[in-house]
């Protein structure tokens, strides 16, 4: 048992990449998905995947001015992404919430203008842009991720409350004064950063994974906020880990892999979680 | 005081109010009228959550004192939240949005509770509320605002006759204090037994008075007609 861990679990990680990759996921990890959460009672899991495609442009866009520093494609990716996150908005309103063609014109736009770009400049991986690289975290890439959360943690804790009135009743919170719109605008905002902070690991096309699937499948566990909350970083946390280590020993593409694992978690979920799982209704409807 | 002078609301392209003067006193009034008569846009109006075309709307507290009952549709009821934190938000003005609620505010929700008898429902969640249970639910949270001036939107759809009358009784008591309650019904006869006063709308003012004046048979044909 103990040669199993030291050799399965733990000896992998003596791998500087792997570390790096583990820590990089670890704080991705803590915040992406509260705000997976969120996304989700507020019926914007869409959102999510239209911002991970509409950043491509601006990553593009930014390794073209500044080689592949990740700095500036970071800073390329946020621009695209903030561009996109007011696009939506306007096209929820001119639509009055039947957003979901207008969206998918959007996401696939984007797609074709950054896949366009990246393919005319000459030493662009086009792979990397979208299906990452979580074991070439280097450095920069590890302290732009961890920016990234400790700032997008900073930014949820701050918006908690408002956010958490503005889903749940946004006409009460105008009534009190409370202006939505400024808690939408920052809770975009901060999806907007994860999602730009997760694509050097899991790509622009997978950047939303890891905020995601820890969130649909912590529906299945809690019908408190802070309990759905807490599972979904618990999946998150447990995803990365696992994920990168089936990478490992299995030899697959480590982004792929940790979205994997957290999609099984979902699966399982959805199976034999207490709440709103297969087995619940089967206790309900025999 | 709620003074509504000439008064036009729009929703879209259409004129859902038209040229509506009315005074509102302390007390109860009801607002009735047909589907599609203007009556819930009108009160979202007073609350400040539809813009005025035309005319304007004034009165004493009615930015900052108001308790807004919507329609329970426009609440997220599937969402993760105990009855205990929803009835929480009630003391938003006076906590704001990064305060922790301090202890005299769980009494103050305590006491809500209590006044709406759904005490030992307070750690479960709002999903699993039944309809009246979640009518209790929004006057709690009314209570907790202790406005001076309440907009009830149906106040009393879907909830059974004991229900109806536990929170009648708390409207009767907000009426007692002086404070104003404008609620959107349809019931006349409920009308005429708990609300002294009432504006009849058709999208134009039909009438405004003590209720048993306005809801006479005269009128009712007309309101008929105008729908």
């Amino acid at each position: 048992m103990m040669t199993l861990l030291q050799h399965g679990v733990l000896a992998p990680f003596a791998f500087g990449f792997l570390r790096r990759a583990l820590a990089g996921c670890l704080a991705l990890s803590l915040v992406a998905p509260p705000l997976g959460v969120f996304l989700t009672l507020r019926r914007m899991s869409l959102t999510a995947d239209v911002l991970q495609h509409g950043i491509l442009p601006g990553v593009a866009v930014g390794a073209i001015l500044g080689g592949l520093s990740i700095w500036w494609m970071g800073v390329g990716g946020l621009i695209a992404g903030l561009i996109v996150a007011l696009l939506a908005a306007l096209i929820t309103r001119a639509t009055n919430g039947r957003e979901d063609s207008g969206f998918a014109g959007v996401y696939l736009l984007a797609l074709a203008i950054g896949v366009t770009l990246a393919t005319r400049e000459r030493g662009l991986d086009l792979t990397h842009l979208l299906f990452g690289s979580v074991l070439a975290v280097d450095d920069d890439a590890l302290r732009l991720m961890a920016g990234i959360s400790s700032l997008a943690l900073f930014g949820l804790a701050f918006i908690w409350r408002g956010l958490v009135l503005e889903s749940l009743d946004a006409g009460f919170l105008r009534a009190q004064g409370g202006m939505g719109g400024i808690w939408h605008a920052g809770f975009m905002a901060l999806v907007v950063l994860c999602v730009v902070g997760g694509f050097e690991a899991l790509g622009t096309l997978m950047s939303v994974g890891l905020m995601m699937l820890p969130a649909i499948a912590s529906r299945h566990w809690s019908q408190r906020l802070s309990g759905q909350v807490g599972v979904a970083v618990l999946i998150a946390l447990i995803s990365s880990c696992a994920g990168l280590l089936l990478s490992f020993h299995a030899n697959l593409p480590a982004g792929p892999a940790i979205l994997l694992v957290a999609g099984a978690v979902w699966i399982a979920s959805l199976l034999l979680g207490p709440e709103e799982s297969l087995r619940a209704r089967s206790r309900i409807f025999p | 005081m709620i003074r509504l002078d000439h008064v036009s609301l729009r929703q879209g392209a259409l004129l859902a109010v038209e040229d509506v003067s009315v005074t509102f006193e302390p007390g109860l009034v009801a607002v009735a009228g047909p589907n599609g008569a203007g009556k819930t846009t009108l009160l979202r109006a007073i609350a400040g959550l539809h813009p005025v075309a035309s005319g304007s709307i004034t009165g004493a507290g009615l930015s900052e004192r108001i308790g807004f009952l919507p329609q329970s549709g426009e609440v997220d009821r599937r969402f993760p939240i105990t009855v205990r934190e929803f009835v929480g938000f009630g003391a938003w003005r006076r906590v704001g949005p990064q305060r922790r609620l301090p202890e005299a505010e769980y009494a103050r929700i305590a006491a809500s509770l209590t006044r709406l008898g759904i005490a030992d429902l307070a750690d479960r969640p709002i999903a699993r509320l039944s309809a009246g249970q979640f009518q209790r639910l929004m006057f709690a949270r009314l209570l907790m605002q202790d406005a001076d001036i309440f907009l009830l939107d149906e106040p009393f759809t879907a909830v059974d006759s004991e229900t109806e009358d536990a929170l009648l009784d708390i409207i009767a008591t907000w009426g007692d204090q002086g404070r104003t309650v404008i609620a959107v019904l349809h019931d006349q006869d409920l009308i005429q037994e708990a609300f002294p006063n009432t504006l009849l709308l058709a999208r134009r003012m039909i009438a405004y008075g003590p209720s048993f004046d306005v809801l006479s048979a005269e009128n009712r044909r007309l309101i008929r007609h105008a729908a």
